[in-house]
């Protein structure tokens, strides 16, 4: 039992960072919210050219032929960033199920899914390919042959799509643990975002004066902020647990990813409030950008199952 | 990463499981009133005699040389076993992890062995009627004497002070100095002349609190741990041991929530809406420390030290063992308050020792600004 990540790993995470502290910051957000994609401009490519959207694909196929322990770290920078792209339906649910992964992993076609029961794709519109629940298997379906019915997220940059029958001609797979990896993606880039919403309070506190001292020195705030600090505390391992579970393919690992999503979801909730209530009236101003997480946070606590939805299917395992 | 237990660990684990399973005392009384306690003690020297009382210790001092995942395995096994909180738990879990940090061969050599084998049994003396929270508020004080020193004071809240045989506590040692300045930890045997011992009544009415009160009492210099006026740096480490993994491991909660999920299944069927998701979520929530703690071993085994994070610690199984306990009231309903029903009052003698988590040790508002000052870095005023 060793529960740790390797240095290669935090470096691979490390090298991530970098990318999305310089592709992806708060301005690119907000410019994708107004876009008319929702997309990210240059984070996309820099991430193709890193090699994380091919990271689950054999090296034979374009791929860096990792696993989900290797790309969850990275997959939490891109929900600490918000990056506004389907690096989850792309990167965690698609690659490693695709029949040719290679320009997927290239980055020449992108691909999102729909396969989380609210029969939503986000980002469909300037997708090649959805991958869509079937009845017995997933199917792989070209954009262009989907209807696809727009729909509005509470996140503006997700744009989200009702997708419409698939035709026979798509390629069928069968792929059980799809959605399993799209959940633990959720979660965690839900925990990327309770350390931004965390770290983005804890700055601001510190900053802010009432009563001639700083805000973050009064037991009230401090309480709320700890309160944030423990759940991320107890979410995030159970997040890289159900990681290595999926990569390991141990037989309860659905249960472990719906440990780890029920946790990540309330953590990133709690936070959430209590961020937005220890910044005040500035952090419910729509041009602060406190909001651009806080509802990101919403939108993938809500996605791939929600925390009791989860809760449920534990329940149903263990009680 | 490797989340599977190596074959020496899984021997371990065997190994653990057959001999608690062939051992387990069951049934024993409260360890927190007179009688009790004594069964406490035969229990106790039976895990020692056979090598399991200090199972991470070095094999000199009546240990088995374990390594914290080991240690970590013993212990979910131990209440998995259904075994009872260790009586000498303060003596093993809180003073002797300091005693190996900051004692002398000597020392070492004098209180370890005797501690292992529960021949002497440990209390912790910090708590005063005016010093609580504000631990370096303490007034007992040590005035310098020829070969040692003289102690007068009084400490109280002293769990199982009224049974034990030895304290360790602090002492202010320079009245000149101020708050955590001047303060020394000395290590006290509880017959000294001048040693006075009263036990009184907890929450649930058993003996577990004493007030020890020093009056003009003598001890050596060997009784001064770590050195003269640095006791609240010696202090503090014991306060990272209770806070952290050492005094209330995972396995604990995990036992815990596995008879309240058995509770469930007993009774969850005409349980109140709402409750199903309650009992999954504490049983997430013992998961949720396995793992933590998992992650923090792999930490330490590293080198790394864990500091202010055991706050965090505190703070999580403390209130996770309040609510696992709330939660099976819940589930017991009407007959929640029956003290002649074994399984209530078996949940309802926890539910008050629960309630003592977020107290002791350090409060958990103390340990909430801990992690915001220390972890999170705010501001301290």
């Amino acid at each position: 039992m060793r529960f740790a990540f390797t240095p290669e790993q935090l470096a691979f995470r490390d090298a991530a960072r970098d990318l999305l502290t310089g592709e992806c910051p708060p301005a690119a957000v907000r410019a994708a919210w107004t876009s008319a994609t929702g997309r990210s401009v240059t984070a996309w490519p820099a991430l193709a050219a890193m090699g994380v959207l091919g990271a689950l694909a054999p090296e034979a196929a374009g791929g860096l032929g990792l696993n989900l322990v290797d790309l969850v770290l990275v997959l939490e920078e891109t929900g600490y960033v918000a990056l506004p792209d389907p690096i989850v339906e792309h990167a965690a649910v698609a690659v490693p199920l695709l029949p040719d992964p290679g320009p997927a992993a290239a980055g020449e076609v992108t691909v999102t899914a729909a396969l989380d029961g609210s029969g939503l794709a986000v980002w469909a519109d300037t997708a090649d390919l959805v991958v869509v629940d079937g009845r017995d298997a997933l199917a792989v379906a070209a954009r262009a042959e989907l209807a696809l019915a727009p729909r509005r997220s509470v996140d503006g940059a997700r744009r989200l799509f009702g997708v419409g029958p698939v035709p026979d001609t798509a390629a069928r797979v069968v792929d059980p643990a799809a959605f399993e990896r799209g959940a633990l993606g959720a979660a965690a880039q839900l925990v990327g975002l309770t350390r931004r919403l965390l770290d983005l309070t804890v700055g601001y506190v510190a900053e802010r004066r009432q009563f001639g001292v700083p805000v973050g020195s009064f037991q009230a705030v401090k309480h709320h902020l700890a309160d944030a600090r423990l759940a991320l505390e107890f979410a995030a391992p159970l997040v890289y647990r159900a990681a290595w579970s999926l990569a390991a393919t141990d037989p309860d690992a659905a249960l472990h990813v719906s440990m780890a999503k029920a946790q990540a979801g309330d953590a990133a909730h709690r936070t959430g409030r209590a961020a937005l209530q220890c910044h005040g009236a500035i952090g419910y101003s729509y041009e602060y950008d406190l909001h651009l997480y806080l509802k990101r946070a919403w939108a993938l606590a809500a996605a791939w199952g929600d925390a009791p939805w989860h809760r449920g299917r534990v329940g149903r395992a263990i009680l | 990463m490797d989340l599977t237990f190596t074959p020496d660990e899984e021997a371990f684990r065997a190994e653990c499981r057959a001999w608690l399973e062939a051992h387990v005392p069951h049934g024993l009384p409260s360890g927190d009133t007179r009688a009790g306690f004594a069964a406490h003690l035969d229990w106790e020297r039976t895990l020692f005699e056979a090598g399991w009382a200090v199972v991470s210790w070095p094999e000199a001092y009546g240990g088995r040389g374990a390594s914290p995942m080991e240690w970590l395995i013993f212990e979910e096994e131990y209440y998995r076993a259904g075994a009872p909180q260790r009586v000498t738990q303060n003596g093993i879990f809180l003073l002797a992890p300091t005693v190996f940090e900051f004692g002398t061969p000597e020392q070492q050599d004098r209180i370890l062995p005797r501690m292992a084998a529960a021949e002497d049994l440990w209390c912790q003396g910090w708590s005063e009627p005016n010093a609580g929270s504000d631990l370096a508020g303490i007034q007992s004080r040590a005035t310098p004497d020829t070969g040692g020193w003289r102690l007068d004071g009084q400490k109280t809240w002293t769990t199982r002070g009224a049974f034990c045989t030895h304290l360790f506590g602090l002492f202010r040692s320079d009245p000149d100095a101020e708050r955590h300045h001047g303060l020394t930890y000395f290590l006290v045997p509880l017959d000294a002349p001048g040693v006075t011992v009263r036990g009184f009544g907890r929450l649930d009415g058993d003996e577990g609190f004493a007030e020890v009160f020093f009056d003009d009492v003598f001890v050596a210099d060997d009784a001064v741990l770590g050195g003269v006026h640095d006791g609240w740096g010696v202090a503090m480490a014991t306060a990272g041991a209770e806070r952290g993994l050492t005094l209330r491991s995972p396995g604990r909660f995990a036992a815990t929530a596995a008879r309240l999920v058995d509770l469930w299944r007993a009774r969850g069927g005409s349980a109140p809406p709402g409750l199903a998701d309650a009992v999954v979520q504490d049983w997430i929530d013992a998961e949720a420390y396995r793992w933590q703690t998992f992650w923090t071993v792999a930490r330490l085994t590293d080198g790394e030290r864990v500091g202010a994070e055991a706050s965090l610690t505190k703070v999580f199984w403390s209130e996770l063992d309040v609510r696992l306990h709330e939660h099976a009231l819940a589930l017991l309903g009407p007959h929640a308050e029956l003290d002649d029903d074994d399984e209530s009052a078996r949940w309802m003698k926890g539910y008050q020792f629960a309630l003592s988590g977020p107290i002791y040790a350090g409060t958990n508002e103390i340990q909430r600004n801990v992690i915001a000052e220390r972890v999170l870095g705010l501001p301290r005023r």
